[in-house]
């Protein structure tokens, strides 16, 4: 077939004519029009971009996504879309979850997914809290954290997903925030160009059953004193007068105040690229330490491991460039047979 | 050297030759004693002798319980004949016994007169303690009923191999093939096959074991020659089978087979998303060496990513399969359901095995008949096959493909660890014998709706991501017919409920008439499905011989079952399901055709004996005790 030059795609083209159905005023919204206005920007045939998603409400996504799609069962998303990538490593496979979907009932799949670098996007949007069951704690909650299901307060010490992905081996780290559309369309934008396992958290805010889980990072005032905007190459700077550091202290981080003799120079330069896990995972703990900011942005990007798809699929390449392709009729007559006239 | 018990004073003398119609021997012993590999290894020269056969490996759950304890005890026996042949055989000819242990597990079934072979070595006070033996068994009469040869395996063996420097614990390895030597004597088969396998096995650095192995067999070959230990050999002429080429085939060999040519024929590659268990795991060895047949073999976390990553992998049009055990399936059941309401092609393993919770790992059962057809949540129909002997599974493999794939629906084969680990000779079907299995991919957006039906099938299109055009959502939720669209009103739903049942119940349409074997009507009905095939079918023969009118029905599909079925009941007297169960075949029988069906339950992780079938026969149709002079044992 010759090359038709077709006219590129647009957000429209990956609209559905489904009715959403998130509550107004969710962050899932923004979300959502993040990923279309990004998608288009990718180059690839609306025909290879798979959605795949397990349950709660981030993963209605696929209904709206306006490409093939795929609404599973509750945490499997990793292992259908991994199933669909050994298959079929051409497609673009995009999962959509939750903290609850990802990080409780699909918390096995999730690590093995990221420790095997399958070939896929993962949006796991965290609000901290259960929606669609309305109202109960979710395994990133914060501890003491009163839910529907814990009226005296939650006993559970939360996950960090970015700590959890990293210690799953994950080649790439992210995390953006909904209201951040700027932000997050370039983080999408670093995921998608990221050939093995993207984990992106979007902090995600569920206006009826956690509203405001996220306000010292979202909030204009808040904002600058508590959160450290990570850029490849450029100090660890925060702060409203942008003032404030992140040094490095022997295997320890500290905050610092600039000035005093203590300048740019001084301070951790961020390493996207940085070949140990330890590096990023350093930084995704600063958040549960006080006077520290929560880093957002890439904290890891590692494109040196294979994917998982192709291993497989050079394997068998490889087999059959050793043994040749296989006949079947021989296969059945494998090892001692016998004749009866 | 060998003492002699019970051999008639006539024969004793010079060794003579005896033709016999059939033989049982069973190997048993310390499973760190390669009993397995033994019974194989016979099991294989008797194939290619051109015998017809079948076997029953029976070992422990554990890898390597405690060395010489009752429960390490392993044991593998296999029947070997001249004519045709259904079972491993109810009562044992030949037992040949590592240690006291495995001679106490096994002298049950060894019949009156009966050969056995024991390593003396392996008598001493440390070994009968092992084995909670007081009084040594070869010293206080309790074996006087049999043919008793007490053989120094240990010591001979060392000797044998002494010139070969090895240590002793490599040369204490070999001490099998010693009692295979004495066996191939004792049954004139020749040694070269195992010979063969020894140099593919050991090859390289190892290649002195593979040395050892053959002079020992050597030397339990020549032990008998030399000291007439056993006076008597006997001879088991070839069985005069259909022609073709044969070979010997287990059931998780043939399952591996069946799908990879299923794969094949229709043109898919094969994926198997599988988590290892017992007695399944062979399957996804198996399969994961054909790499050359571009199968994918994927070793997922649990079984239900094993599931889970099948069901994308048909999404996205490959021919999917998984593969596992009871406990295996019960995780694997909501993963079903999508696979259900999803429409897609997909096979689902279940090797069963005696439960429940962990139960018999290594021990058979018709466990899962209940589970494979309602265990899920809500109206969730699945086809189900089943295998009825270690063949059988290839095709009951291929059919499944076909069906899933023509049909788009999930379905469940039953096998079990019988059929799993049993073997008999297979005759390779040419591949001309085997039919295309046709596949069509939509590709046309003009027209496409994700849930438009075959007006034949009700199958809904396979419309695989990379499509242009095709881009559709589907999931979970209940859907709108012909559009997918979610739709949660009433009347679409029972709609949905009632097609997605239609569906699998129209499969019904293509399955051939039942036409029962034995009598066409008569005093009694044998219903069986799955393993009990054999022991069924020899129980059927000898009961029919004696003038009993008899048929048997051996159901292959169990959902949809055959639409005459019901007919058919209604043609006998009685109607007897003989199962590994608590009768859960009976369950469905009763209950779908309204007939007093008779159960006859064993659930005690080994099949059936011919003899317990033909006793409950006897039984039901109060016939006179069986001729005497036949043996019943325990």
């Amino acid at each position: 077939m010759a090359t038709m030059t077709l006219p590129p795609l647009t957000k429209k083209d990956f609209q559905t004519d489904q009715e959403v159905r998130w509550c107004p005023g969710c962050g899932d919204y923004a979300i959502l029009s993040a990923v279309q206005m990004v998608f288009p920007e990718l180059g690839i045939p609306r025909e290879k971009f798979v959605v795949i998603s397990g349950i709660g409400c981030s993963s209605r996504f696929p209904y709206y996504m306006n490409t093939f799609g795929f609404h599973t069962i509750h945490g499997r998303a990793p292992a259908v879309a991994t199933g669909v990538k050994l298959m079929n490593p051409d497609l673009e496979v995009w999962v959509a979850t939750g903290d609850g979907d990802a990080l409780s009932i699909g918390g096995n799949h999730t690590i093995h997914m990221l420790r095997r670098n399958v070939g896929l996007k993962v949006l796991l949007f965290n609000n901290r809290i259960y929606g669609l069951t309305k109202g109960q704690f979710s395994p990133t909650s914060e501890f003491g954290k009163k839910s529907k299901s814990t009226p005296f307060g939650s006993n559970d010490r939360p996950f960090n997903p970015i700590s959890l992905a990293i210690g799953s081996e994950a080649t790439f780290v992210a995390r953006s925030v909904d209201v951040f559309q700027q932000h997050l369309k370039d983080t999408l934008r670093s995921a998608a160009a990221h050939r093995g396992s993207a984990f992106v958290e979007i902090l995600q805010n569920c206006n009826i059953f956690n509203d405001g889980a996220w306000t010292d990072v979202t909030e204009k005032e808040a904002r600058s004193e508590n959160v450290v905007m990570l850029e490849h190459g450029k100090p660890l700077i925060f702060g409203k007068n942008r003032d404030k550091g992140i040094r490095l202290i022997g295997f320890d981080l500290e905050v610092v105040q600039l000035g005093n003799g203590i300048t740019e120079k001084d301070l951790l330069i961020h390493d996207e690229h940085h070949p140990r896990p330890s590096y990023a995972f350093l930084l995704s703990h600063m958040e549960l330490r006080p006077g520290f900011p929560t880093p957002i942005g890439v904290l890891r990007s590692w494109d040196n491991v294979p994917r998982y798809e192709d291993v497989s699929a050079r394997q068998i390449e490889a087999v059959i460039a050793k043994r040749g392709k296989g006949d079947i009729a021989k296969l059945l007559r494998t090892g001692d047979t016998w004749t009866v006239q | 050297m060998a003492t002699v018990t019970g051999i008639p004073e006539a024969i004793s003398g010079k060794s003579k030759r005896e033709v016999l119609e059939r033989a049982v021997i069973r190997f048993c012993g310390d499973s760190g004693d390669g009993m397995q590999i033994t019974g194989n290894q016979f099991t294989n020269t008797a194939a290619l002798y051109g015998n017809d056969l079948a076997t029953f490996p029976d070992y422990p759950a554990e890898i390597r319980a405690p060395a010489g304890t009752l429960p390490g005890v392993s044991g593998f026996q296999v029947q070997f004949s001249s004519s045709d042949i259904y079972t491993p055989g109810d009562a044992v000819d030949a037992l040949v016994a590592m240690n006291p242990a495995a001679l106490k597990m096994n002298i049950a079934d060894l019949r009156a007169n009966g050969i056995l072979i024991v390593n003396t070595d392996n008598f001493g006070e440390k070994d009968l303690k092992k084995a909670q033996v007081t009084v040594n068994p070869l010293e206080d009469h309790s074996l006087d009923g049999y043919r008793v040869f007490p053989v120094e395996l240990t010591r001979l063996t060392r000797v044998a191999l002494q010139d070969l420097g090895l240590d002793t614990k490599s040369m204490d390895r070999c001490k099998n093939f010693f009692a295979l030597g004495m066996c191939y004597w004792l049954y004139n088969r020749p040694m070269d096959s195992t010979h063969r396998w020894l140099d593919d096995k050991f090859k390289g650095k190892a290649v002195l074991l593979a040395e050892a192995n053959k002079l020992a067999m050597k030397a339990g070959y020549s032990y008998c020659e030399a000291t007439e230990a056993f006076q008597i050999s006997y001879e088991i002429p070839p069985a005069k089978l259909s022609p073709g080429t044969y070979r010997n085939l287990s059931g998780n060999q043939a399952l591996a087979l069946g799908f990879v040519t299923a794969a094949q024929k229709a043109g898919l590659t094969l994926f198997q998303g599988s988590y290892p268990i017992t007695p399944a795991s062979d399957i996804l060895h198996e399969l994961s060496s054909y790499k050359d047949f571009g199968v994918i073999t994927f070793q997922a976390e649990d079984e239900i990513a094993a599931i889970t990553s099948a069901i994308g992998a048909a999404y996205a049009g490959g021919l999917a399969i998984t593969t596992t055990s009871g406990p295996g399936m019960a995780l694997k059941t909501e993963a079903m359901g999508l696979a259900i309401t999803i429409e897609i092609p997909l096979v689902i393993c279940d090797i069963q095995r005696g439960g429940p919770s962990t139960g018999l790992p290594t021990k058979t059962e018709q466990a899962d008949l209940l589970q494979a057809l309602f265990g899920r949540n809500s109206e969730a129909p699945i086809p189900v096959l089943a295998a009825s002997t270690p063949s059988d599974c290839f095709w009951v493999a291929f059919e499944a493909c076909r069906i899933a794939i023509k049909y788009m629906v999930p379905v469940i084969i039953l096998s079990d660890g019988y059929l799993a680990n049993g073997a008999e000779p297979w005759r390779i079907p040419e591949m001309s014998e085997i039919p295309e299995i046709p596949v069509k991919f939509a590709s046309d957006p003009v027209g496409f709706l994700p849930y438009k039906r075959d007006p034949q099938t009700l199958a809904r299109p396979w419309a695989i991501p990379g499509t242009p055009g095709l881009e559709h959502r589907i999931g979970g939720l209940e859907k709108q017919d012909v559009t997918g669209n979610i739709n949660y009103e009433p009347l679409n739903h029972e709609h949905m409920v009632r097609l997605r049942a239609a569906k699998v119940e129209a499969i019904a349409q293509e399955i051939p008439e039942t036409v029962p074997a034995g009598d066409p009507d008569g005093d009694l009905l044998i219903l069986g499905w799955g393993s009990t095939y054999g022991p069924i079918t020899a129980a059927l023969n000898t009961a029919r011989a004696r003038g009993a009118r008899i048929g048997h029905v051996h159901l292959r599909y169990l959902n949809p079952l055959p639409r005459n079925l019901g007919e058919i009941l209604s043609r006998y007297r009685q109607v007897l399901v003989p199962e590994m169960n608590m009768g859960q075949l009976l369950w469905v029988i009763r209950a779908k055709y309204l007939v007093d069906a008779i159960g006859y339950n064993k659930i005690q992780g080994r099949p059936f004996k011919q003899s317990e079938i033909e006793a409950k026969i006897e039984e039901l149709l109060e016939m006179p005790g069986a001729d005497a002079g036949r043996t019943f044992d325990n």
